[in-house]
């Protein structure tokens, strides 16, 4: 009896903290609509601040709390919201939720920098430790009471402030509507601002509670703050009391297990399966419970109108850029040295799982957190089925981890936007913990997934499976695209552009859920059953799949492109931290840093230069110019007027700088024409005219100046014109009623109603 | 009309690319009722929108009580005066009755006093402090956005169809408020599609189509003829 209210006791503290945490989720929720995954990092950020404050630099206690919580924390939200969120408004949920992906990698990669794991620190103490009170004879530590207290304190003060207090009516007006509380006289941004504020506090208050528990490390905080995404969910996200309801239940029921668990008659496997992850995967269970225990999500009538829209693809672009992309991977192999050859390959492995994202998120709009979970299901049923590899087994291997995928979205399927997203973040956290770690799957941490035996062709050099990753990628990408030309394919964005509309025209949304769900999950069985190498279940961990995510939409995960442009980042991130040791910081924070602008440019970088290409294609001696450029440099190299390196930088430049600018330049006015060309001028002449090959000694340094060129100069150039007052056009729906047209007026009008693409 | 409250100058406006203002002129004078006709796709709402602050004109000026003000914020242009009722019901519909008056607050008045004058001039909404305002009738909720006009004294009161998707006997019921509103000398611009309903309480009107103030006049001018010439196109 004793030791049961002992546990719970020990419970109720743990879900005090969750309280906290779950209450500053909901919080920036309801206020505006971000599910804003990187709460817990935020957390984990304030514990280790106050830790220097505290215990680094021995400042007391209460300056310490007062510095990062009352100061720090606001000031940290403030700047999220006006730097990163804000932006945010109008974009898709898919969108919404990278981005928070992104804050939670960049403020990850931060804490990794400032304080790397493997230095040697002073302890975490508790608030008063050593100090305990005894009541009923069980001994309840000060640090515990306090928690009790801070909890309460929180329930106590946002009841008061979001139901008495102006600000906190506000802050409920905006999710109503953000125009009338504007027309109200009230400031949404200051709202949100506070909101966010009010939330980065919360997250403190709890990293800070639970680092006296639990010390500081990094990976632990931010995950045992993500259990309570739970509670928050069985608060519907939105109420308080029950919110605070859950996180009591999830912190009893992880202290209970934790009282039988060490009992000898408590079961160490179940039909021969280990279940030591168990006590891990609670609150992912609790959580996965409570989200099938939801109420189908309902269909919201009225236009949804998406800033990020991608065009159809046309089968001569995408065939052309099939071939391109393997005719220059056999080309390029055969220079690279091992370690970067695999360091590609690896890129491709991403690329391949970005693009199985593709018709999931990209056409069908829905979240998947778990695209390598399906991809380490594919890695373990290519070396356990029979075949060594063959084509067949290949073939079962896509079809039984389609039909994986398939099963675990049946129960989720009634969910929608961030309710899917997390469901799948749990089936994700289950399969790491439950299944990866069981000796019938990843024996002794590694298994050898074979090598595809294709008749004929002979694969067992890296450039090999180089070469035959990039051949998978075409291939996939070209079903990929023959699915979105495709009858599904039409379907698929329908279910992304108004579910109302597709069910009203008689389509299943649960069919086209599901066909999405499983294509998705065979494209990204290949990435794992095509390894043909030792894999170790870490490479499939649930942490893994948020940066493939990030990136592909980063990349535009609504076209093939993007799947290509988001795994090779993904990949030539490593590559960067491998060659230049000094940038190794830098690499830890840069898809972070990256996904955070997504709120500018929702559909990624890849659409964003296709549209610059798209805009010369029409454009005869543009094309002919920008073709004559690219001759010239190459003759230059010919002739041995510059080196290999400079045709390179020069030849990148000249494709990915200057011509996408040419459009640009010639619309814009003389000065302005001017500028820009002397700008991209300069550019070109600093990348052809160095001499890369003796002044920069190593590879990853000359395409970081590559990278840095483009920046400065391309993207200089287009700052310049792009701002350029627009001349003045009629708008289409009055041309040619009221005013004469042009025929430049026409083409515009055209493109602006998506009737030529 | 020699010194107007509001004055627009040349407004072009546009979502995107794609212009919806060609230059319009308007200026209403102070305890002036304006009404704003024209047919769908007109332009009105965005005329609302402009003059309200929620779009920002592409050129041209909005010059409030002699003060150019082109590119304020909307919230600034309320706390100064400015009350607008948006297109549909101007409620938040998942606050109390309650909550939605302490919004209205930032007009600088006191809850307390707009409560009372709210339940003074509509005793249906004192029963109904404490109830959800989406849960209420159309009516009712609109009653509730016509509140905010008549318990803050605003400079000008913009009113966007304010008749949708109500009873005929409503509408006119709340047309007879905001009569009263315009007779303690708010100046009104209202927008309404069925031209008839407004005529009756207006001043002036203007007729607004393809982005352009086709014709104003005193709004016993405005005949069938214009209207039915303007909507239909002729």
């Amino acid at each position: 009896m004793q030791e049961l209210l002992t546990f719970t006791i020990i419970g109720l503290s743990t879900g005090a903290i969750y309280a906290v945490v779950a209450s500053g989720l909901v919080v920036t929720y309801t206020t505006s609509g971000i599910f804003n995954l990187a709460h817990g990092a935020t957390g984990m950020l304030a514990a280790f601040t106050y830790w220097q404050l505290r215990f680094d630099w021995n400042l007391p206690a209460p300056v310490a709390l007062f510095i990062t919580l009352f100061i720090l924390c606001p000031l940290f939200g403030i700047l999220t919201e006006r730097f990163v969120m804000r932006g945010l408004q109008g974009t898709s949920e898919v969108v919404k939720l990278s981005v928070t992906v992104a804050l939670f990698a960049f403020m990850i990669g931060i804490a990794n920098w400032i304080w790397p794991s493997d230095s040697s620190r002073e302890a975490f103490l508790k608030f008063y430790e050593g100090n305990k009170v005894s009541i009923f004879g069980i001994n309840i530590s000060w640090h515990k009471l306090i928690t009790f207290g801070c909890a309460i304190l929180v329930a106590i003060v946002l009841r008061l402030l979001l139901f008495r207090t102006r600000m906190g009516v506000a802050m409920r007006a905006v999710v109503d509507d953000r125009a009338l509380t504007e027309l109200n006289g009230g400031r949404p941004d200051r709202v949100a601002m506070f909101a966010w504020s009010l939330s980065a506090m919360l997250a403190g208050l709890a990293g800070i509670l639970l680092a006296g528990e639990q010390q500081l490390n990094i990976e632990p905080l931010v995950l045992l703050v993500i259990n309570a995404y739970a509670a928050a969910i069985i608060g519907r996200l939105k109420n308080l009391p029950m919110t605070f309801a859950g996180a009591a239940v999830l912190g009893l029921l992880d202290a209970y297990y934790l009282q039988f668990s060490d009992k000898s008659w408590f079961p160490q496997s179940v039909m021969g399966f280990g279940i030591s992850g168990m006590r891990a995967s609670i609150p992912t269970i609790v959580l996965f419970i409570a989200l099938l225990a939801r109420p189908q999500s309902r269909l919201r009538a009225g236009v949804v109108r998406i800033r990020e829209q991608n065009k159809v693809p046309a089968w001569s672009t995408s065939v052309l850029g099939a071939v391109s992309l393997i005719t220059i991977v056999v080309a390029i192999s055969g220079m690279l040295t091992r370690s970067n050859t695999l360091l590609l390959l690896n890129g491709f492995t991403f690329a391949i799982v970005a693009l199985s994202l593709v018709p999931l998120t990209g056409y069908a709009g829905q979240m998947s957190l778990a695209p390598l979970t399906f991809a380490g299901l594919g890695a373990i049923a290519m070396s356990k089925l029979p075949g060594d590899g063959n084509l067949l087994t290949l073939i079962a291997v896509v079809v039984i981890v389609a039909l994986i995928g398939a099963l675990v979205a049946l129960p989720a399927i009634r969910l929608s936007g961030i309710y899917l997203a997390l469901s799948t973040a749990a089936f994700a956290v289950l399969v790491t913990k439950l299944v990866f770690n069981q000796k019938q799957t990843f024996m002794s941490g590694n298994i050898a997934v074979p090598v595809l035996d294709i008749p004929f062709v002979e694969i067992n050099s890296p450039r090999g499976r180089l070469i035959l990753a990039s051949v998978a990628f075409s291939l996939l990408g070209l079903g990929v695209v023959a699915i979105r030309r495709s009858r599904l394919g039409r379907r698929l964005i329908a279910l992304k552009d108004s579910p109302v509309a597709a069910a009203t025209l008689g389509m299943s949304l649960t069919r086209t859920k599901l066909a999405a769900f499983s294509i998705s999950a065979g494209i990204a069985a290949c990435a794992g059953a095509l390894a043909g190498d030792k894999v170790s279940p870490q490479q499939y961990d649930f942490t893994q799949s948020l940066p493939v995510v990030l990136l592909a939409v980063v990349g535009g995960v609504g076209t093939v492109g993007g799947a290509l442009f988001g795994g090779l980042m993904l990949g030539g991130n490593s590559v960067l931290a491998t060659v230049v040791p000094t940038l190794k910081n830098v690499t830890k924070i840069l898809p972070g840093t990256i996904g955070v602008t997504l709120g500018r440019n929702p559909t990624g970088a890849a659409s964003q230069i296709a549209d610059s290409f798209r805009s010369l294609a029409n454009r005869w001696n543009l094309l002919a110019f920008a073709a004559a450029g690219g001759i010239v440099i190459w003759v230059l190299d010919a002739q041995y007027v510059i080196s290999h390196w400079a045709f390179f930088i020069g030849g990148v430049f000249w494709i990915l700088a200057v011509t996408p600018n040419l459009v640009g330049i010639m619309q814009t006015t003389t000065t302005r024409r001017m500028i820009a060309s002397i700008y991209l001028g300069i550019g070109l002449v600093v990348a052809i005219s160095v001499d890369w090959d003796n002044a920069v000694d190593s590879t990853g340094k000359r395409l970081i100046a590559l990278i840095l060129l483009i920046a400065l100069f391309g993207v200089g150039a287009q700052r310049v014109t792009e701002n350029a007052p627009r001349i003045h056009r009629s708008s289409p729906d009055v041309i040619g009623l009221t005013t004469d047209f042009t025929d430049e007026e026409l083409d515009h009008a055209e493109r602006e109603l998506g009737v030529v693409l | 009309m020699t010194n107007p409250i509001l004055e627009l100058r040349n407004i072009r406006a546009s979502y995107g690319s794609i212009e919806v203002l060609h230059g319009v002129n308007l200026s209403i004078g102070r305890g002036e009722v304006v009404a704003l006709l024209g047919p769908n796709g007109a332009g009105k709402s965005t005329m609302i929108k402009v003059v309200s602050g929620l779009l920002r004109p592409t050129s041209g000026q909005l010059i409030v009580g002699g003060r150019d003000v082109t590119g304020a914020a909307a919230n600034a242009l309320a706390r100064a005066g400015l009350c607008t009722i948006p297109e549909g019901r101007g409620i938040f519909p998942n606050l109390t009755v309650r909550e939605n008056l302490l919004m209205a607050t930032y007009s600088g008045h006191k809850l307390s006093d707009i409560e009372e004058r709210t339940y003074a001039r509509f005793p249906r909404l004192s029963e109904r402090r404490t109830q959800l305002a989406g849960t209420m009738s159309g009516g009712e909720q609109q009653m509730l956005s016509l509140a905010r006009a008549l318990a803050t004294n605003p400079v000008i009161l913009l009113l966007d169809e304010l008749s949708m998707g109500l009873a005929p006997l409503i509408v006119a019921e709340l047309y007879q408020q905001v009569a009263a509103i315009a007779a303690e000398g708010v100046s009104v611009l209202v927008v309404e599609q069925f031209a008839r309903t407004v005529l009756g309480v207006a001043d002036q009107a203007v007729l607004l189509a393809h982005g352009k103030v086709q014709v104003s006049g005193k709004a016993s001018d405005i005949g069938e003829d214009v209207l039915a010439g303007a909507y239909l196109g002729s």
